[in-house]
């Protein structure tokens, strides 16, 4: 009945299955929260923004510094705190990182021909990477444990233990929080609508007064924001980053867009925390070396299959 | 000639000097002046070709003219070059709104929020570029009241408030299109430019719409511009008709006048070039002799 592969789940399969279920949820959210910087942006100009993922590990390096800074320099003593004003940093460097980069990389090229931004991105992809290489060096930076609280939910046989850390319990509240106050931006407020708007119709929005470019800057930064959260919660819970850590998650995070339906809020968080819980139950009962081409085979089969993904609304051609 | 007062020369909204628009060789306006005048409902017509949506094109900043000056005076005394303007700064600080000949609503959104989207800029400086809005900081929930009281306002004008949290794109056409008015007039504009907003409609819905428009500039002090082919929205309520062919102007005065002019009338009937100086010629006789004999 067990697939290949399980061994210490021979007896505990239930405890395996939920501990597994954990961990996918935990890495699932922090996909969920980068994906939605490509599906916005993708929603609004039609632009796969592939620099993304980069800004998401510089956003990590920017919660390292501010982090070290806080704790050795000021000597904060309160993880809470420390934490919540290591996020709130880190949000606002990268949206300013991105909003210049959106300023100098692709707002000169809009109105230009499709390629040329995505090619931009890609330059500035591996701009951001370099230079973090250069600068914070090719090695892993680690930081001290931000809290190492565990707790277990329940015992299976031979005492084994299913838990939920309390980094877990951050990760998914945080998540849970920002996409909260995020949909309440996007539904009710003023540059929600005007994003929305934007998304349909540039130019109609453009004769209402609405600012497009600045609406599109604005997109941006959102979605820089988000990952920057996703990238202090990332360095939490694996307590380091290196320059190249962008690209793996970056790109699943694409992956759960597309599998959400690119375009689409729900789906880039539906399509996150479904990447995050494959990616981890493949790992633990089929092969945990498979586990990136299980998540990238995904991608391709989705975009045969099932272009538009789970939540996406079918291509209509405009007439 | 005429006695009657001529607001488009005495107090023009919108004025258009020296107008060209060229594509390539191809030049779609060519030295057009004209004036709308305050308060005014002003028709823009003409064949098919002629022209006329360019120049509502280049009004709001969709085209920069290649010469030409436009200047718009808003209620508040200003000035503005609009030929000098982006297109959302037409909209926002110009004070000039306009709708499509194909219906260009957002409709996958209500149509309460199509109307708000139409308010976005008063909004988005309350909110403090959202971030204030949505701590709750700052006057943002009476502003965003208002802006709602007044999209029902419109809504109630065009008789969709029952419609107003469906989303647009599953309204009726004729509903459409009144959307479409009123998410202009919710920017509040002091020019609106509307392009063939009777087309499609049935003679019911055209009626109403002559309705509405003259509400528009009775209660909202509101000057329309419009491009329509339904004689019966232009000759029923507008108070001034500027006629193009071809990029050019052929005839600019009231209702009454432009009708009963020769090159109108052969523009519209398809009248070879020499016929009309022949229809002219006789006119002017006609004319002269009306004149002698008074």
């Amino acid at each position: 009945m067990l697939p290949l592969g399980a061994t210490a789940g021979g007896l505990n399969f239930m405890e395996v299955f939920v501990q597994q279920v954990i961990n996918g949820i935990t890495i699932g959210s922090l996909y969920g929260l980068i994906a939605i910087g490509y599906t916005m942006v993708f929603g609004i100009i039609g632009m796969v923004n592939f620099a993304h993922g980069d800004v998401f590990m510089v956003s990590a390096f920017f919660a390292l510094i501010f982090l070290l800074l806080l704790t050795s320099w000021f000597g904060i003593a309160s993880m809470t705190l420390a934490l919540i004003l290591v996020m709130v940093v880190s949000m606002v460097l990268t949206g300013l990182l991105v909003w210049a980069i959106e300023r100098i990389a692709y707002a000169p090229l809009r109105g230009s021909f499709r390629l040329a931004p995505l090619i931009s991105a890609i330059g500035m992809s591996i701009v951001l990477s370099n230079f973090i290489q250069v600068a914070q060096g090719p090695r892993n930076k680690p930081i001290p444990p931000v809290t190492r609280d565990v707790y277990t939910l329940w015992e299976g046989a031979n005492g084994y233990p299913v838990n939920l850390s309390l980094k877990q319990i951050i990760i998914w509240v945080v998540t849970a929080l920002l996409l909260a106050a995020f949909w309440y931006v996007v539904q009710k407020t003023a540059l929600g609508r005007a994003q929305r708007a934007c998304e349909q119709d540039r130019k109609m929005a453009s004769l209402l007064g609405v600012n497009v470019d600045r609406t599109i800057s604005l997109t941006f930064v959102i979605g820089a924001a988000l990952a920057a959260v996703a990238g202090t919660l990332f360095l939490m819970y694996y307590g380091v980053v290196v320059f190249s850590d962008g690209f793996t998650p970056g790109v699943k995070a694409f992956t759960a867009a597309v599998l959400g339906g690119i375009g689409s809020l729900p789906g880039a968080v539906l399509g996150g925390l479904l990447i995050g819980l494959i990616e981890t139950l493949w790992g633990q009962y089929v092969s945990a070396d498979y586990q990136n081409v299980a998540a990238f085979s995904i991608l391709v089969v989705v975009l045969i299959f099932m272009p538009q993904g789970l939540l996406g609304r079918p291509e209509v051609e405009k007439v | 000639m005429m006695t009657s007062h001529r607001t488009w020369d005495s107090d023009p909204v919108l004025s258009v000097e020296h107008l060209t628009m060229r594509f390539g060789g191809l030049v779609a306006v060519n030295d057009l002046s004209f004036s709308a005048g305050r308060g005014d409902i002003t028709a823009l017509i003409g064949p098919n070709g002629a022209g006329k949506t360019t120049v509502f094109n280049c009004i709001t900043g969709f085209y920069k003219p290649t010469t030409g000056m436009m200047s718009m005076r808003p209620k508040d005394g200003a000035l503005h070059l609009l030929e000098r303007m982006p297109d959302f700064v037409v909209a926002s600080k110009a004070k000039v709104a306009r709708t499509f000949q194909n219906i260009r609503l957002f409709s996958g959104m209500t149509l309460l929020e199509n109307l708000l989207v139409a308010q976005h800029n008063p909004l988005m400086i309350a909110s403090g570029m959202t971030f204030l809005g949505v701590l709750g900081i700052g006057g943002y929930k009476a502003k965003e009241k208002a802006a709602i009281d007044r999209a029902r306002y419109w809504l109630d004008k065009i008789g969709l408030t029952a419609r107003a949290d469906d989303p647009a794109g599953d309204l009726p056409y004729g509903a459409q299109r009144r959307l479409e008015i009123a998410r202009a007039m919710c920017t509040g504009p002091d020019l609106l430019c509307l392009d063939e907003p009777a087309a499609g409609l049935n003679p019911r819905e055209s009626a109403e719409l002559n309705a509405l428009l003259l509400s528009i500039r009775k209660d909202d002090g509101t000057s329309i511009l419009l491009i329509e082919h339904d004689m019966s929205v232009v000759m029923g309520i507008s108070d001034h008709v500027v006629v193009l062919e071809y990029g050019i102007k052929i005839a600019d005065g009231t209702p009454t006048e432009t009708r009963n002019d020769p090159r109108v009338i052969a523009a519209y009937l398809g009248v070879d070039d020499e016929d009309v100086e022949e229809i002219e010629q006789e006119l002017d006789e006609a004319a002269g002799s009306e004149e002698g004999r008074a």
